[in-house]
This record gives C-alpha cells, structure tokens and sequence, in this order.
C-alpha cells in the first residue's frame, strides 16, 4: 500500500517514512553532528547519554507494578510508611525474599519464608510471624525489587 | 477469491477473560470469591460481569436502576468504567505478546491476533499456548484463553470454543482436521466471526445451523446468496487462510492509528504533526462506520531493540466531554495528552492514537452539559471526507488550543492504580 502524503506540498515528510516494522538504522551517539566554534569540547567523546533510573530498577517494564507501604511492619527491611515498592511479577518468588502477597483478600508486603512452613514474617519484633494454614486463601502478588524511600525536605 | 497459500498458515487468537473485571480484580484479592459488574459511561448499564455475575444471570447492557435490587441481594461488587487502568492493562497485555510471538495484530482492547506460521516447526502448538496464557496469568494476574488455527477464522472459533468447553483447559489448537470437524459440529452458525444474528437467521433458513455446516456450504452459491465476505469465511473455516494479518471485517469496538516511523523523531513539533495525522486517519475510519467515541488514548515509545539507546514508552487516555467523531475536538483532546508523555532526549520509534468506548449515531447519550454533535460538524467532517476521498491529504487541521474540562459521573471509579502516583495500591 503506498504511503498517502498528508502534507499540502505531497512531499512525504522523511521522519514518517512508510508504515514499516521498526527498521535497524544504527543509532547515532548524540551531539555527533553538532559543530562549536573555536575549540569542540574535550569531553565531546566521552558523552554517553544520561542515566535512566529505569534502566537501572526495572528489568520487566510490562510486568513491573507499583504499590505504597503503610505502617511499620518492615522498618528492619528498610521499608517503611509511604515508601513505594517497585513489585516484579515477572520474577519467582523465593525462600527470603520480600514479596507482596494476598492473605484472606488483605493485600501486604512480608518476608516469605518456605521452609519449615510458608511463613509471612514481618521484619518488626512487634508483629508474630504469620504461618500460612493449609487452606488459607494465599497468593504471592509479586517479589518486592526495589524500594524508593523520598526523603523529605 | 485469494488463491489457496502453498505454506500452511497458523493463527493464534488471544482473548482476556472478562477483561475489565479481571482488571478491577487484579488489586482486590477481597473480591476474589465476589460476583463483580462494571458500568458504562455515566454510570448507566452494565457492560462487563465477571464468571460469577454471568452465573446470577444479570444481563448484560441492563441499565443500572433496574438491577440495582438484584446486585444488593448477590453483594455485586458494582465498579464504573475505569478505562486508565484498562488501557494500562491492555498495553502491557499486548507488548508481552509481542515478546512471546513474532507478530501481533492488535484486535481490540482485550484480544489480539498472533500469527504463528512456523512455531509449529520447533514447538507443540498448544504448549505454546499454554506457555502464553501463565506467562500473562504470572506477569499480569489476568487469565486468557488461547484460540490455535490455521485461518484466522478458526483461530477465533477455537477461542470461543475454549471458553465453552473447560476440559480445553484455555488453550485449544484445530490444526488437526478431525479435531476441527468435532468442533465445528458443536458450534452454533451465529458464533462464527463476521456471522451476525441477522445473517444467521437467513442461514439458517437454509438449513445452516453449524459452523461445519457453513464449512460445507457451495463458497459460489453463498458468494451469490450473501456476500463475496461470507464465502470467505467459507473458505476460512476449512482451513484456507484468506485474511492476512492486519486485515477486519466487521466493525471495530476500537480504533487504532499507528505506525514505527521510517527515521527516529527527536523533536515535539514532528511528534505533534504526526499526532495530528493519526488522529485525522483514527477520525476517518470512525466516521466511514458511523461511530462516535468517547475514550482517547496517546502512546508513544522508543525502540525496544537497540539495546544502547534508552528505552521510554508511555501512554495516556481521556474521557472525551461528549461522544465524538469530529477530528477538531479529537485534536483538542489530544494535544494536552501528548505534553503529559512528550519527554526530551528520546529518539521516538513508534506512536499511535486509540479511539475506543464507540458507540453508534442511533445509541448516542447526550448529557445537558455537552451538547450532541451538531448538524454543521457533521456536515464539515463529510466535507473533509469527501475531499479527502477525492485527492488525500487535500484538507488537515492545524493544533487547536484548549478547552475546559468536566467531570462525568463515575460513583463507583476504583483507583488509576497503575498510572497515578497518588493512588497506588497500599499494602500494609
């Protein structure tokens, strides 16, 4: 299907080009093509972009939910009220890790424990463990990858 | 009539459960065990039940005053549209597809095509299947159902035939001929794709009451009967795959205009532009079937495929004020969308604009403080149609500013849990 000209002039602007699948052009590395006068910058080779906190926190970025922490329960994980948790559902949950999980339709982050029994364990000396009966409605939301604590000024 | 293709082709069909239930279920495990509705805009009738609510027999489209007894007799669990966390949802459903399978065709909020020629080379088709349905269960928390076929057709067939039949188990492939025979016999004429309930009284008169009696039809005396699109289906049913792809036939619950550019944008002023056309093509395509929409949604994002630039992709929706199909109010609405996701830096892949939430110039809902379509605008977008249709591109809207915005009334609106920061989902 050839590609309909949207602009009054018929010239198919170049950056809209035809209705293709991405293509694999090569990116170029930025301000390549910028030219200063007098001397370019000493730096110029060494430019690399700029660091993306998504990059670096989100490995799944369709499977990757966010959700806020209340209370005290895990302040000895670093977690604590009003922090956001960054919850991976791509990843399986394993023996230690701290997870978000349904108990009996409450919504709460916990330490998962599998052995000896599965075992939601908060990380504050003033909640009990919470063993997980046979029969419980339990489900593991999604492991808990980063936390962002905001510090407030 | 396409020739038969010498390579045999296979199609999946991909459709969420009862999607936006399952979607205001996702943050309430409480309502687990609860039957659950959603509501249309405004709060008026229901347009989605959950397992449960389908079982208590609450009709669907029911206005919601003449329910409301029943739903408080069963706790229903009542929610109104939330169609930011649906439209969330869906893109996360679609781009995990698009890591599983080779090809995506995006059908509608909730179902997508997967073309799979090939697959079945290095792997059982229905433990593909079945790998695609927990990856999303796992990922998501959403269930699918996975429909396998050789058309695109039977691959729609065999989804509504996973949704029947438990012992499939949500994935079921008709690859295999007897198998299809077996199903087919069992499937109402009117179930078939593209066979509506006007078409499958007609048929029926015929004595056409299965799908396998459709199959085993004359195409050429349906062709003359009914339409040249039916004896397609025909042929498409006996495992001819005559759709490609991208290609429809029926009216679209949702629009989407989209392409990956040729060349990387860089600048807003190009990504407005492009904004801009796909909004008039979105717009064109609603009018030429005679619908309004009432949702509109914005995506934008960086290629996903090379590994050294940073990757960014976002998207973002608006209840329109009042059903549209005029291109000027959809501009107005989607040029403040693009300032929310427009970020510097990025070299921009791909864009795209979704129509959704249609409804039909008959069934139009007017509210006292949004008037309905007014005769001139239909009669200036015919124009522009009209123009258009003669020599493309001969008539196209500028960036409009502004306007003011309301409030419809959603009581029951659960949280954008997924997309604002100040209403995440709290665990203790």
């Amino acid at each position: 299907m050839p590609f309909a000209p949207f602009f009054a002039s018929q010239q198919q602007p170049e950056w809209l080009g035809s209705p293709t699948v991405d293509s694999d052009r090569r990116a170029l590395p930025l301000y390549l093509n910028t030219v200063a006068a007098g001397f370019p910058s000493p730096a110029q080779d060494y430019l690399e972009g700029c660091l993306d906190l998504h990059e670096l926190l989100i490995k799944h970025p369709t499977a990757t939910f966010f959700v806020r922490a209340r209370g005290d329960s895990m302040r000895g994980a670093a977690i604590f009220d009003g922090d956001i948790l960054l919850v991976d559902r791509a990843l399986q949950a394993q023996h230690q890790d701290i997870v978000i999980a349904s108990v009996d339709g409450d919504m709460t982050v916990k330490r998962l424990l599998l052995q000896p029994q599965l075992t939601l364990q908060a990380a504050n000396p003033k909640y009990p463990p919470m063993v997980i009966a046979d029969g419980t409605d339990f489900e593991v939301f999604g492991v808990v990858s980063s936390i962002i604590h905001q510090l407030k000024r | 009539m396409h020739p038969p293709t010498s390579t045999p082709r296979c199609f999946a069909l991909v459709d969420c459960n009862n999607f936006y239930a399952s979607c205001e279920r996702l943050f309430r495990p409480d309502l687990k065990q609860r039957p659950l509705v959603v509501l249309s805009n405004n709060d008026g009738c229901i347009i989605a039940r959950c397992a449960l609510a389908k079982q208590l027999q609450i009709p669907m489209g029911a206005p919601l005053h003449q329910v409301k007894a029943l739903l408080k007799q069963h706790r229903v669990a009542v929610f109104s549209s939330n169609y930011a966390l649906y439209g969330d949802l869906s893109s996360r459903v679609m781009q995990t597809l698009e890591q599983l399978a080779p090809k995506v065709e995006i059908y509608s909020i909730d179902e997508a095509f997967l073309e799979l020629s090939g697959v079945e080379a290095c792997q059982d088709l229905t433990d593909f299947g079945q790998h695609i349905r927990q990856t999303i269960q796992q990922q998501l928390g959403l269930p699918v159902c996975v429909g396998i076929g050789p058309s695109k057709t039977l691959a729609k067939l065999a989804n509504h035939a996973t949704k029947k039949y438990p012992q499939f188990a949500g994935v079921l492939d008709l690859s295999d001929v007897h198998k299809r025979l077996h199903v087919l016999a069992r499937v109402p004429v009117h179930d078939v794709w593209g066979v509506g309930r006007k078409l499958a009284e007609r048929l029926q008169a015929m004595e056409i009451q299965t799908a396998l009696q459709l199959a085993r039809a004359c195409p050429q005396q349906i062709r003359k009967k009914f339409s040249v699109v039916l004896a397609r289906t025909i042929n498409e049913l006996n495992g001819t795959a005559c759709l490609t792809l991208d290609e429809v036939q029926e009216p679209k619950q949702q629009i989407i205009s989209s392409r990956s550019f040729g060349q990387r944008v860089l600048d807003k002023a190009s990504m407005q532009q492009a904004i801009t056309l796909y909004i008039s093509r979105a717009a064109e395509k609603l009018r030429s079937q005679h619908s309004y929409a009432r949702q509109l949604t914005l995506f934008l994002r960086t290629s996903r495929f090379q590994s050294q630039d940073p990757f960014y992709g976002n998207s973002v929706s608006i209840h329109l004020p009042a059903p549209t199909a005029d291109t000027r109010h959809l501009l107005q609405a989607a040029m403040p969308l693009l300032d929310q996701l427009w970020r510097n830096g990025y070299r921009y892949a791909k864009a795209g604009v979704v129509l959704s939430d249609l409804c039909e110039a008959s069934g139009l809902q007017t509210s006292f403080f949004a008037p309905a379509p007014s005769e001139r605008s239909e009669q200036l977008m015919a124009l522009v149609d009209q123009l258009n249709q003669r020599q493309r591109g001969s008539v196209f809207f500028a960036r409009q500013g502004k306007d003011g915005d309301w409030q419809m009334q959603r009581k029951f609106l659960s949280p954008a849990y997924t997309t604002r920061w100040d209403q995440l989902p709290e665990v203790n």
